[in-house]
Formats: structure tokens, C-alpha cells, sequence
């Protein structure tokens, strides 16, 4: 009976919506908070251990440097099966996987070791890890300081001056790095501006032989300045090679590294707190602002992160018009009857259309087609290489756009017909036509409903991946699609995106342990990211809600 | 034709202490002319034959109970009517003489010589300036000191302009609903219409801003022609000079206000205003 009446309370309603909603809002936080975590982790200085291993097989002692990555425990019989001597009557083993960086010098830097044939852990406080510009991380005692071959500094001294020396050596490899970057990237597209110009006058038949000797003394004049930019190069290159440092790796060997190899070097286990704290952020800084190295799997992620907002930029100002136009024409100049009802279905269902499918649509129709076609129309001189007939920033923007359209046109039409009919009446009973009454005051007070349709666009758009692996994301794109040369947008260039990034380093990438780390970090700049481009446009709507706020709106 | 009418009759409380001649329409100036007049929605007749006449710088209202075709018939005056779509109209509707049906005429021109007030304020989502010079922007006019002129003037027109004139570029839904309304009136003479059609204007209103529109309409009616819609009878009898009383689309009685209510000729109408209707 009581439980009867309980029943009919409702009571077990409200538990079961209650129950819903946690589970929804534990799966959100538990995933965002893994992100975070593991995201923000990524970039912690982790103490470095020194200790022996007793190899299992042979009994054979061996020494080992390494930062811990993660330990577990499993059952004795399992180790034995996969061919570890464990001795019989052992039911759980605990094992370590350790990083021990050197990749060039052991062959793998991620190794499994088990407890029990470990000595003990020490942390000595000269260990030094390097952040190597290639073959990743470097772990090691340093030895001496050479200076052209000769010893520079031992001991106390060699540290501060090692600082001090790498700190010269980054100077010059960024300048290095602008003048390759910069002014040699420069001249070959200015180099390749004259080769298009040349062939252009050639396929027009304008091409004078005083045309061509004025193409050949830009071409010569430039092929000048690259010359003398070559050559300032190799002296930068020449001087970085200056200094070295020697180590005493894991097992007593002696290995030197240049000081141009190496990006940061730090001592984890004569860090303090702090000294952690603003190693992280420079960490972090250098993750967000620095350029990918080895493969994706080192170094930073700017050009992914820059790709996707310029793309998700494009997008939207391609997708608003387009869906708000279409909307209003729907909304409110279509004849109502089964063909509009045909037509307003078909978008809506656009938006269950799996996204891989528009990626092909994009492909064959924006890139073959309409890409080939504007090649052959306007940059004729470049063929056969193609100028749009390839993936790139533009169609990308373009296939997502399409993506997107439904959510748009959707919020715009919904904002439409929420305007109440008596502020067009009013307008119209002022003498303004319908067209009049439209623009000037039903759109600007449907406009926070079009934002909504653009957040929720921005939304998909920013974490869409499938569709743009065929019309212009890379894995590496050498350029960003903004710089300094005119146009200064290029729509044609491929880009990278923080989404694509994910899955090629996580799941493309020569060295899964490496990178998975960068994979959670990835993943939570992109989470930011779209947090912010979505915040960004709440903001803005907010605004735009308080101007046209309406009562009873 | 006028005669001295003492208010001796039912509902002579109404215009206790008014001494006021009946008017005849006959005497009038006649802006509009309606000419048997037909209206359907659909297959649903709203309007059947109305034929009246609505004299220059006068208050007509119109009375009756909900549904009886007051408000349908005070659109077909700007053509508001256009916007529904099973909307049908037959008959004749001349302002000046000339019909405002006919083939080819500009509703948007028209609508500019009719103006209108709708039953909820509905001030448009821009600042209270802006709202006023809506209407004469439309027209092509953009001259600061043309539009700042005709905004103080028709705000003050309403008796607005104290109330407003410090906050000019606040958004007009920042004013009461009472402002509100005095504004849309002010949006609506802005342009300089020669005949203003108020929807129930007060409806949605208090007291108060109801007694203050009423005096509006009274100071407008020098200037302009206006049509009332009201539910109230009482609203009626003071600010209208000829009401006209509609029942089922029919015009069942049109004459002088206090004709009306006082010496009612039609057995239907005097069921209405002494309540017993229904």
C-alpha cells in the first residue's frame, strides 16, 4: 500500500530524471576533468630516477635512467606466459614503465621493469634531461662543456655556463629559423610569382624578349638575395655548431650533444616548487606558440591551432549569409504549401547526413569540379600544379559550411517566426514595405537567434575531422594560410587542425608512448578552444538579446 | 439640422454635465466613404455590406461585442487586411473619393496617409528617437535637424517629451507600457497622416494612461480624422463625436455619440449599451 502510494507520487520520476541527469553531467565532468588532468599534466617536470635493474633472463646488472610513466600490477602467470622468469609461487608482479628518452642510443626510450629486479631508487640531483630538436628526450649525467673540441667547464661550473651557452644557441637557431621561414619562404614565393607572370605572358603570347630579359633580372636579382641570405645561413649554422655538451648515459657511456641539437634542458630533481611551476608555463607556452618537430609527436602546435580557428572563421562568415538568407527567403517570402514543406525537410535531414559524406561531396564537387574549373579560368599559368583543384583552407570552409547549414537556417528560421506579428504590423502600417520592415526591424531582432544557429555551428564545425582529412587538412602544412605576402589570406593553402592533429599523433605516429601525452594536451586546447569561440559568440548574443530584448521575450 | 439635446434618457450619466449639440453627418466633411462593403475569410463572411461615412477631423468609434468585424473593418482602412492571406474584399473604401482597393494604388503610400495604433504598444527594438523617425527615414529623409524637429514635435504632440527627452537614444522597451503607447501614437504622427486608426489603443493600459491617452486623442482630433475600436462604452462616450455600433459584421447603427447612447434607434443597439446583450 505504501509503496503503492509512493508510486503514485511521482517520487520515482523525479529519482529517475535525477539519476539521468547525473550520469550525464558525471560523463561530462569525468571527461573534461580526465583532459584536464592528464592536458595540464603534460608539461610537469617529473623527477628522474637512478637505480639498477637485474635483468630477468640473464641475471645480468644493468644500470637505468628514467622518469616513471605509469605502474601496474598483474598476475605472476601472465609475466610467465609472455616469457619473464617469475619465480613459481609469485602470484602478483608490480611493473614500471619507464621513459629513458635516448632513442638514438638505446633504440626504444619506453621499457617495461619489473619491481622485484630493481635496486633502489635514487634522484640524483645532476641528472639532466635535454629536449633534443630530433630523436626526442636525452637523459644523462653531464660530463663536460667543449667549446670547439676543447673542455670549457667541469663540475659546479658546468652548469651556469652550459645555461648560458644554450640560451646563445636558441638565439641563433630562431634567427636561423626567421630567416628561413621568413625571407627565404619570401623569396620562393616571390620567385615563383615571376615563373607564373613568365608563363603567364607565355600562354598569352605576350611574351617580348624585352619581357623576358626583364623576368630574368627579377629572377637573377632575387636569386641574389637568396644567395646572400645562403650564405649569412650557413655562417649562423657554422657558429651554432660551436658547442657541445658531453654526457654520461645510463651505464657509463659517454655520448656528446651539440648545443644546436637542443631545445631546453632542465634538471627535474633540483628543481624547486617554484622553479616547477615557471618551467611549466614556459612549457606550456612553447606547447601553444611553438611549431610541431619529429613528426607531430614534439614541439607545439600553433599551426594546428591557428588552422582551425581561421577555418572556423571562414566558415562562419561563408555559412551566416548563406543560412540566414535562406531562412528569411523561407520563412518569410516562400509560398507555404508541400513544396516549401519537400524543401524545409530535405535541409533539416542535410543535418543528419554523415559527415564523411559531405568530406566526399566537398572532394568531388568543390575541389575537382568547381576548383578545376576555377584553375583552368583564372590561374592557367600554374598548371598542371593546381591552385584550387586541391584540398585546401577554402574548401574545407566551404564543405563545413554545408555541414552547418542546417543549424543555421533552423535558429533563424525559429527566430523568425518568434518576432511577434504586431512589430511588423507596426512597421507596415508606417508605410514601410514588407522588404523594409524586414531589414530594418524583424532581422536585426532575430539576429541573437542567428547567433545561436552560429554557436552551434562553430560547435560542430571546430570538432569535425572526417570530412576535412579529404578537402584540406594535412598533416603538416608548411605555411599557415595568414602571413605577410599578398593576399595575405590564402584560401588555397592547406592547413592543420587541432582535431586531425589528435588523430595522427595519437594514432599515426611512430611513437604511441610519446605522444600520448601530447594527444590529452591536444585535446584540451581544443576543448579551450572551442569553449572560447563559443563563449566569444554567447557574449556577442548576449548583447545583441540585451539591445533587442523585447517584453515578453 | 442640430438640435439641443438634454441628456434625459438611459445612460444620461454619461454625459452628466456635458452640454453638447448632437451633430448630424450630413453637416460633415467627409474624408472617407465606405460603399457596401464585403469582407471574407475564406468562407467565413466577417463584413456584410457595410455602408458608412467617416467625417474629417472627427472621433468615430467603434463598438461592439468581440467578433463583430470592428477591428476587421478598421484595418480594411490602411489594408492591413492584406497581410492574411484568405483575406477577400469586396466593395469600396474612398478616401478623398478615391478608392483605396483599386487596382495599382501604393498600399505603402497609403498606409503613410492612414496610420495606426494596435491594440499592445509595439514600439520597434530601437532607441526612442529612432522609433519616431522610423517612419520618415523610410521616406528617404536622414537630415539630423529635419528629424531632430520632428521628433521633439511629435513627442511633445503626445505630451511624451518631458518624460523622454533625456534619454532620446534608450531603447523605447526601457518606457512604461503607458510611454509606450503615447510614443507609437507619436511614431504614427510623425509622418503627418491625415487619418489615425487606434486599435483598442488603451486595452492594455492602467487607468491612468488610459485617462492621458484619451485626452491625446481629443487634442489630436483638431488635426486629424480618427477611428477608435473600443470595448469600453464608457470610452466611447468621451472621446468619440459619432460611434458607430456593429454586431455580426453588420453596421447595425452609426450616429452621433450621444445619440446613441442616449435615444438608441435600433432595439439591438440599446440591448448593448444598457448591458443586456448576451
Amino acid at each position: 500500500m505504501n509503496m503503492k502510494k509512493w508510486w503514485k507520487s511521482g517520487a520515482p520520476w523525479i529519482w529517475l530524471n535525477a539519476g539521468a541527469i547525473s550520469i550525464s553531467i558525471i560523463m561530462v565532468f569525468g571527461l573534461l576533468l580526465l583532459i584536464l588532468v592528464r592536458g595540464f599534466g603534460t608539461f610537469w617536470p617529473h623527477p628522474v630516477v637512478q637505480t639498477t635493474y637485474q635483468v630477468p633472463a640473464t641475471g645480468e646488472q644493468v644500470e637505468m635512467i628514467g622518469e616513471l610513466r605509469r605502474s601496474e600490477t598483474l598476475t605472476g602467470q601472465a609475466l610467465r606466459e609472455a616469457g619473464v622468469a617469475i619465480p613459481e609461487d609469485q602470484l602478483l608482479v608490480t611493473r614500471h614503465l619507464f621513459k629513458l628518452g635516448n632513442r638514438d642510443v638505446t633504440g626504444r626510450d619506453f621499457t617495461y621493469f619489473i619491481d622485484d629486479f630493481l635496486g633502489e631508487w635514487r634522484y640524483p640531483r645532476d641528472i639532466t634531461v635535454l629536449e633534443r630538436r630530433e630523436w626526442g628526450d636525452f637523459f644523462g649525467q653531464p660530463v663536460r662543456l667543449l667549446e670547439e673540441g676543447q673542455v670549457i667547464a667541469v663540475g659546479d661550473a658546468l652548469w651556469p655556463e652550459f645555461q648560458e651557452r644554450l640560451n646563445r644557441s636558441n638565439r641563433l637557431f630562431d634567427e636561423l629559423r626567421q630567416i628561413e621561414r621568413r625571407d627565404i619562404g619570401n623569396i620562393s614565393f616571390r620567385l615563383e610569382r615571376v615563373r607564373l607572370d613568365q608563363r603567364r605572358a607565355e600562354l598569352r603570347g605576350t611574351l617580348t624578349p624585352e619581357l623576358e630579359a626583364e623576368f630574368a633580372a627579377r629572377r637573377a636579382a632575387l636569386n641574389a638575395e637568396y644567395a646572400t641570405l645562403q650564405e649569412r645561413l650557413n655562417a649562423l649554422r657554422a657558429e651554432s655548431r660551436r658547442d657541445a655538451l658531453v654526457m654520461r648515459v645510463a651505464g657509463g657511456e659517454e655520448v656528446t650533444v651539440r648545443l644546436d641539437q637542443i631545445v631546453n634542458a632542465w634538471q627535474p630533481n633540483n628543481m624547486s616548487v617554484l622553479a616547477k611551476i615557471g618551467f611549466y608555463v614556459r612549457d606550456f607556452f612553447n606547447f601553444i606558440f611553438g611549431y610541431p618537430r619529429e613528426a607531430n609527436t614534439e614541439g607545439g602546435i600553433f599551426p594546428a591551432i591557428f588552422g582551425t580557428v581561421v577555418m572556423v572563421l571562414v566558415m562562419s562568415i561563408i555559412v551566416t549569409p548563406f543560412g540566414v538568407l535562406a531562412a528569411i527567403y523561407l520563412r518569410e517570402y516562400a509560398k507555404q504549401g508541400v513544396l516549401l514543406k519537400t524543401i524545409r525537410i530535405s535541409v533539416y535531414n542535410l543535418a543528419g547526413v554523415p559527415s564523411i559524406v559531405f568530406g566526399v561531396f566537398g572532394l568531388g564537387f568543390f575541389v575537382y569540379v568547381t576548383g578545376g574549373a576555377i584553375d583552368r579560368a583564372f590561374y592557367p599559368e600554374a598548371l598542371p600544379a593546381p591552385t584550387f583543384g586541391t584540398p585546401g583552407l577554402f574548401w574545407a570552409s566551404l564543405t563545413l559550411a554545408l555541414l552547418t547549414l542546417p543549424v543555421v537556417i533552423v535558429s533563424t528560421e525559429e527566430g523568425l517566426a518568434r518576432i511577434p506579428s504586431t512589430i511588423r504590423q507596426g512597421s507596415l502600417a508606417l508605410g514601410a514595405t514588407k522588404g523594409e520592415t524586414l531589414w530594418k526591424v524583424v532581422v536585426p531582432l532575430a539576429t541573437p537567434a542567428m547567433m545561436t544557429g552560429l554557436i552551434l555551428a562553430i560547435a560542430r564545425a571546430a570538432g569535425e575531422v572526417a570530412p576535412l582529412m579529404l578537402v584540406g587538412v594535412v598533416k603538416l602544412a608548411p605555411t599557415l594560410p595568414i602571413d605577410g605576402n599578398f593576399p595575405f589570406l590564402h584560401l588555397e593553402r592547406k592547413i592543420m587542425h587541432l582535431g586531425f592533429h589528435i588523430y595522427d599523433v595519437g594514432f599515426q605516429s611512430p611513437h604511441a608512448e610519446a605522444a600520448e601525452q601530447l594527444v590529452y594536451a591536444t585535446a584540451l586546447i581544443l576543448v579551450l578552444l572551442i569553449v572560447m569561440l563559443n563563449l566569444t559568440a554567447i557574449m556577442i548574443r548576449n548583447r545583441l538579446r540585451e539591445k533587442y530584448r523585447a517584453e515578453g521575450d | 439640422m442640430s438640435q439641443t439635446h438634454t441628456a434625459t434618457s438611459m445612460n444620461a450619466n454619461l454625459f452628466a454635465g456635458v452640454d453638447r449639440q448632437i451633430r448630424s453627418l450630413s453637416d460633415e466633411e467627409i474624408t472617407i466613404s465606405v460603399e457596401n462593403l464585403n469582407l471574407y475569410y475564406g468562407k467565413d463572411q466577417a463584413l456584410k455590406s457595410v455602408t458608412m461615412v467617416i467625417p474629417a477631423k472627427r472621433v468615430t468609434a467603434f463598438i461592439g461585442p468581440s467578433g463583430c468585424g470592428k477591428s476587421t473593418l478598421l484595418r480594411c482602412f490602411n489594408r492591413m487586411n492584406d497581410l492574411v492571406d484568405i483575406c477577400r474584399i469586396e466593395g469600396k473604401i474612398n478616401l478623398h473619393g478615391e478608392n483605396i482597393y483599386r487596382k495599382g494604388i501604393d498600399v505603402a503610400e497609403l498606409r503613410r496617409r492612414v496610420g495606426m495604433v494596435f491594440q499592445k504598444p509595439n514600439p520597434f527594438p530601437k532607441s526612442v528617437y529612432e522609433n519616431v523617425a522610423y517612419g520618415l527615414r523610410l521616406q528617404g529623409v536622414n537630415e539630423k535637424k529635419v528629424l531632430d524637429e520632428v521628433v521633439e514635435r511629435s513627442l511633445k504632440a503626445v505630451a511624451l517629451w518631458d518624460e523622454v527627452k533625456d534619454r532620446l537614444q534608450s531603447n523605447a522597451f526601457g518606457l512604461s507600457g503607458g510611454q509606450q503607447q503615447r510614443l507609437v501614437i507619436a511614431r504614427a504622427i510623425a509622418i503627418e497622416p491625415e487619418v489615425i486608426l487606434l486599435d483598442e489603443p488603451t486595452s492594455a493600459l492602467d487607468p491612468i494612461s488610459t485617462a492621458k491617452i484619451e485626452e491625446l486623442i481629443e487634442e489630436l482630433k483638431v488635426k486629424y480624422t480618427i477611428l477608435i475600436v473600443t470595448h469600453n462604452m464608457q470610452q466611447a462616450a468621451r472621446v468619440s463625436d459619432y460611434t458607430a455600433y456593429m454586431y455580426l459584421g453588420e453596421m447595425v447603427e452609426y450616429a452621433d455619440t450621444m445619440h446613441l447612447f442616449t435615444n438608441p434607434a435600433q432595439k439591438a443597439t440599446e440591448d448593448y449599451i444598457t448591458g443586456r446583450y448576451g
